[in-house]
């Protein structure tokens, strides 16, 4: 077979079976994808003799006839997952050296399954950022360009290592942690899909932290039937995670029935934003038209506090991310700053913090330690968890009232030059994520499509938002846009 | 709010990270952009409302008592800067 790399978890699956292909044959091809797209930024630390012997036994599996799904799919894993033995150090500097000793749970369950990991992506400083140009490593780059235009683009962030090389075809899936966006902003700007679960769906366990009450990790795939494949070998409950939902997990890909009749789609107003681009307003209403041609019921509906999830927002991950964050002083694991004569151990901490952690990562961390501190504690985090629970009520009513699933833009606009944003203030940055962080704040599962390209070329994607654990219908709904949308495009290997 | 480079120093002390003096007003006036996006909260009325504490309603699962893990030791300290006979060594802390 040709093209091997540009498979999807599905086909590779099907062929495997068949004996059509091998796992060491898929592999292999991906490992050579990978060798010569170092331009792409996405692989930062490379496992090839952990695939091809993990290809081998997934080979064997399949022969056998015992093969799960993903057994034998070569896999790009996030920087923010600890595997073992091999370096993890969620892009920042802190982490050098880091060589956890356990295995995330999601990748133990990924591995078990008979997935094989080709290596470690790239990703903004732990997970803090929405165009990769905080990593340690250097920038993640877009595999699409504008078109007569040679300036590099984001692939977004954090996630962005996994969404250029998904995109780029050098694995057929990745994982990814969105704790504000971060799987599905990058996926929109990729041209993939990308799904953040229902909080406490999948463990966090073994991941490192950035805001303990909003991440939650995800597949990055190249269709809705490898998100709903992924997920049902990612989910489950984990008694190393306290906050992971001891409930029955279905099989997703079962669900994608592709029929949608009867189900009610909310159109939110507070989702028309001042300014928002011509081509992403029109996306948005192709996308409505899609799903009612498809048998849906167009509702419009209010969440009257969307305004005030990002403000929200950051409090409450930076509240959280300083406290996680206290965890690197320089005494267990990482990097530990060179002393000078004299100095004691809080003159380590300091030094090892500002050397390790980089310009966002230290602003983040000082801001959520400033919301947290005695006599702004009631008037910071406090007011944000209150405006938090009015943000997850809106949802909550439009739910009550029937709307089976939501329908947004995933991002404010295409994917923006690395660079671009370099002078702008963090604020501007961070509205990347308006659309996608009120589903974080309440919880809820959330899933980017792409759908359109722009004058330029560029993917542009949209998002559904579902009911609490109700992924199942909310990959359903997306699968029957997918079948719509009949996005096809990939960018032009230029690598 | 704005914040001064006072303010600023406090609180890069209290996240122990070392800022120069001569970086301190930048980010004194980055902090103060921030706060004052995050000061639109204060439009919300949030009378009555408790704050979330969790965002699926949940108990926490509960386990017996007892011991699930140990004798790691030397997984525990194989990525340490500093380890010595089985323990994390530190600069001096106690004069």
């Amino acid at each position: 077979m040709s093209d091997l790399t540009k498979l999807t978890i599905a086909q590779a699956r099907d062929a495997m079976r068949k004996g059509d292909t091998t796992s060491a044959e898929i592999t292999s091809a991906c490992l050579s994808a990978i060798e010569g797209a170092d331009a792409l930024g996405a692989f930062v630390h490379h496992t090839p003799e952990i695939a091809q012997t993990q290809a081998a036994s997934a080979d064997t599996r399949i022969k056998a006839g015992d093969a799960p799904d993903m057994c034998g799919i070569p896999l790009g894993i996030k920087d923010l997952f600890c595997t073992k033995g091999v370096p993890s150090q969620a892009a920042s500097r802190i982490l050098e050296g880091f060589k956890p000793e356990y295995e995330s749970t999601i990748t133990s369950q990924l591995f078990d399954a008979g997935a094989v990991m080709l290596g470690k992506l790239n990703m903004d400083e732990f997970a803090m950022g929405s165009s990769n140009e905080t990593s340690v490593y250097g920038n993640a780059v877009n595999p699409w360009k504008r078109a007569g235009d040679n300036a590099a683009l984001t692939p977004g962030g954090s996630s962005g290592g996994s969404a250029s090389a998904v995109a780029a075809d050098l694995c057929l899936a990745a994982t990814g942690t969105d704790t504000g966006g971060s799987i599905r902003q990058p996926a929109a700007f990729t041209g993939i899909t990308g799904l953040k679960p229902t909080y406490g769906r999948v463990s966090r366990w073994g991941i490192v932290a950035f805001a303990s009450s909003l991440d939650q990790a995800g597949p990055m795939t190249k269709d809705v039937r490898d998100a709903a494949i992924m997920l049902t070998a990612m989910s489950g409950h984990d008694p190393l995670d306290s906050t992971s939902a001891d409930i029955a997990v279905p099989d997703f890909e079962a669900a994608l029935t592709g029929d949608i009749r009867g189900k009610t789609i909310g159109i939110p107003k507070e989702y028309r934003m001042d300014g928002m681009p011509a081509e992403i307003e029109k996306l948005w209403e192709d996308g409505t038209a899609m799903l009612k041609d498809a048998g849906a019921k167009i509702v419009d509906i209010t969440l009257p506090h969307t305004k005030y999830a990002l403000p929200a927002y950051y409090v409450i991950a930076p509240a959280e991310a300083s406290s996680n964050l206290a965890r690197y002083d320089g005494v267990r694991f990482g990097h530990r700053a060179k002393l000078a004569h004299g100095d004691g151990i809080t003159e380590m901490y300091e030094k090892t913090r500002a050397e390790g952690f980089g310009p966002e990562v230290q602003r983040r961390v000082m801001v959520g330690t400033y919301v947290l501190s005695a006599g702004f504690y009631d008037a910071y985090y406090n007011r944000a968890r209150r405006v938090r629970a009015l943000i997850k009520q809106d949802f909550d009513k439009v739910f009550a009232d029937g709307v089976d699933a939501i329908l947004t833009p995933a991002t404010p606009s295409a994917a923006f030059g690395l660079g671009e944003m370099t002078n702008a203030d963090p604020i501007q940055m961070y509205l990347n994520d308006v659309f996608t962080v009120t589903v974080n704040l309440a919880g809820l599962p959330g899933i980017a499509v792409p759908t359109g390209q722009n004058a330029q070329g560029l993917p542009m994607g949209l998002q559904l938002i579902g009911r609490p654990w109700e992924e199942g219908d909310l990959l359903n709904v997306a699968y029957s846009l997918e079948q719509s949308a009949g996005f096809v495009a990939k960018p032009a290997k230029w690598w | 709010m704005s914040i001064d480079t006072e303010t600023a120093r406090r609180v890069a002390k209290l996240a122990r990270i070392k800022v120069e003096d001569d970086a301190l007003p930048a980010l004194a006036s980055e902090f103060s952009a921030i706060l004052g996006f995050i000061e639109q909260l204060n439009e919300v009325d949030v009378e009555g409302v408790e704050p979330m504490t969790s965002v699926t309603p949940q108990r926490l699962k509960r386990r017996a008592d007892v011991v699930t893990d140990g004798n790691q030791q030397a997984a525990v300290l194989k990525n340490a800067p500093d380890a010595r006979e089985g323990f994390f060594a530190v600069p001096k802390v106690v004069e």
